[in-house]
């Protein structure tokens, strides 16, 4: 450690003003902050000092994230193996799990990080930490097929017009990652739906494959013909509530498994960086808009209106977004009772785009990404509501 | 006297560039969304409002001192639609094709807030030959934004520039795909907001 320090405040003086590379200054500063704690305090009064700063709190998201990633790796080798018969040891499934997330993973730290850093050198800020969440989260939310250029055209457009030119880490109305999502699935809509891209393709010596079709529950549940029981679809499919909920089955890498998310929520919980709130909002939101849709579903509405509460929860990226995405502490709203509001509203209008729309199989990156827009305004309006419950100033 | 010093030419560059009807003013948003799929429909979009919004200006110009101040509105919103049809009816009968492409955004150019706002805001007040320079430059000003905005979205979206294919054929083999998302309306708000972002930042600099 001593060495390390000495190292540091070497190169300082190289990136001070006047030094050589003083325009690389914030690339020096993320290094030495990740190592070391900060140097600069505050000087003026009313400030409270407390070890959870921004990269504690991001850090601590990433560890929430470990489980889904260490399955990401798994499920994704998992089901390329599946898909070409290979052998589904644990050692190669892993192997070339690996193959399919460390790509990933790389191209977006690489191009998202050096906009950060293009952003940071131009703007004389620091690098903020908050793109360390978003490049663990957004190869998680990737379908396991999609080439690695659009990775790229995806984490570019979530950190440039997601974020940085709002301002930067803490002003961008709108979750980096799922903007990153939305532009994808907007501008290659081929390679982030439908049947044929949830599976990874191992190119196999004796046999070739030259693609699989491989459909995610939501998928088979929306396509479920009018008047048959969804379940028994699903169940056909090989899609049980038990199978969803562990995750060994296609769709973004990350999402699949409800198991690996909750470990995630409780940590985010226990540590206090999540809101328990908008979490337990969205599944309330969710349970009692498909219990509402369940209720008037009749026998010709569309599949989708039947499936049971439950199912939705375990399906798709329902969890996932709730747990990692909607408690994104920048673009949810700051008060108790709004973060309710907005956790209700998400679980809701993800249920009903999941059934009411058939072009989008699944609601939820839209919803999120709706009520992160509306967030400013439910806070506007709970804020206004505690006002006039004050007694007023008497002058 | 120079040329760039004289009064003309001032009006005539200020809407190209510092005071761009789109990009600054944000004016003529929905048009610019609408035609901007393709180049050549933007081209002709650009010329048919260049040359209603030049001719509104010298006529409203003209009649500034009879135009009773109670009505205006109603005697320019009659010139403009009259022009309007005027250009409508010439593309339809020497450009068909393009006129169909347009559709009903031709006839929408009546209300597009930079004529009514030019006849407001400068035609009432200035005399025809100015007015008709201020036409022009707010005409241009709006054009090349709708151009630049028409470049990228048919580059991207569709591979092709004035319905040539540009993108050759060994690239769609190596795996590029065309961005959907361009062709679609959400794709010209990002480019227009990333030109004015690139225009505040140079008005900014300079």
């Amino acid at each position: 450690m001593k060495f390390l320090l000495k190292l540091l405040q070497d190169q300082e003086k190289l990136f001070k003003k006047g030094g050589k590379l003083e325009k690389l200054y914030p690339l020096f500063e993320a290094q030495y902050t990740i190592l070391f704690s900060q140097k600069t305090v505050s000087k003026t009064r009313v400030h409270i000092r407390d070890f959870l700063d921004t990269k504690r709190y991001m850090i601590t998201v990433v560890l929430a994230l470990l489980p889904c990633m260490l399955f990401a790796i798994y499920n994704s080798g998992y089901q390329a193996h599946a898909a070409a018969n290979l052998s589904l040891e644990h050692v190669d499934i892993i192997k070339t799990g690996l193959q399919v997330y460390i790509p990933l993973l790389l191209v977006t730290f690489v191009v998202g990080g050096f906009w950060e850093v293009i952003f940071s050198v131009v703007r004389k800020h620091e690098i903020n930490e908050g793109f360390l969440v978003t490049g663990m989260l957004f190869p998680l939310i990737m379908p396991a097929g999609i080439p690695l250029w659009m990775v790229a055209m995806g984490i570019s457009f979530g950190v440039v017009i997601g974020k940085e030119v709002f301002g930067g880490t803490g002003r961008n109305f709108l979750n980096p990652a799922l903007t990153g999502r939305a532009f994808l699935f907007f501008t290659y809509p081929a390679f982030m739906s439908g049947d044929g891209v949830w599976t990874h393709m191992v190119a196999a010596k004796d046999k070739l494959v030259d693609g699989f079709s491989g459909a995610t529950p939501l998928a088979v549940a929306a396509l479920s013909p009018t008047g048959e029981s969804v379940s028994s679809d699903l169940a056909s499919a090989g899609f049980s509530v038990s199978n969803m909920f562990w995750g060994f089955i296609p769709g973004s890498m990350g999402e699949t498994s409800v198991f690996c998310v909750l470990i995630g929520a409780a940590i985010l919980i226990i540590t206090g960086i999540g809101s328990w709130r908008t979490m337990l909002a969205c599944v309330v939101g969710a349970v009692s808009m498909s219990a509402l849709f369940n209720a008037v579903a009749s026998p010709d509405s569309v599949a989708m209106m039947s499936v049971t509460p439950i199912q939705h929860l375990v399906m798709g990226g329902f969890a996932f977004g709730a747990v990692f995405m909607a408690t994104d502490p920048v673009s949810s709203p700051s008060q108790k009772l709004s973060k309710l509001i907005y956790g209700f509203l998400i679980g809701a209008v993800a249920i009903i785009i999941r059934a009411v729309n058939p072009a989008y199989p699944e609601g939820m990156m839209l919803s999120i990404l709706l009520m992160n827009v509306f967030a400013p305004v439910i806070d506007h309006f709970v804020m206004n509501a505690k006002l006039k419950k004050r007694i007023p100033n008497v002058i | 006297m120079k040329l760039t010093k004289t009064k003309e030419f001032k009006v005539f560059m200020e809407p190209i560039s510092v005071a761009n009807p789109v990009s600054v003013l944000v004016l003529g948003i929905c048009s610019s969304l609408a035609v901007t799929t393709q180049l050549i429909p933007a081209f002709v979009m650009t010329f048919a409002m260049t040359a209603v919004l030049a001719c509104s200006n010298v006529i409203i110009s003209l009649m500034r001192n009879l135009i009773p101040k109670n009505i205006r509105i109603i005697v320019e919103l009659t010139v403009i639609s009259s022009l309007v049809i005027l250009a409508d009816q010439l593309l339809k009968a020497f450009m068909f094709d393009v006129s169909k492409m347009l559709s009903v955004f031709v006839g929408l150019i009546i209300t597009n807030c930079i004529i009514m706002g030019r006849a407001e805001a400068f035609a009432l007040g200035n005399g025809p030959w100015i007015s008709f320079w201020d036409g022009i430059g707010n005409g241009l000003g709006y054009g090349w934004i709708l151009v630049v905005v028409a470049f990228f979205r048919e580059l991207l979206g569709s591979g092709t520039l004035f319905g040539f294919k540009v993108i050759p054929q060994a690239v769609y083999d190596f795996g590029y795909v065309d961005m959907g998302f361009m062709v679609l309306a959400p794709g010209a708000f990002i480019v227009i907001g990333l030109i004015c972002w690139f225009q505040k930042t140079c008005i900014k600099g300079s």
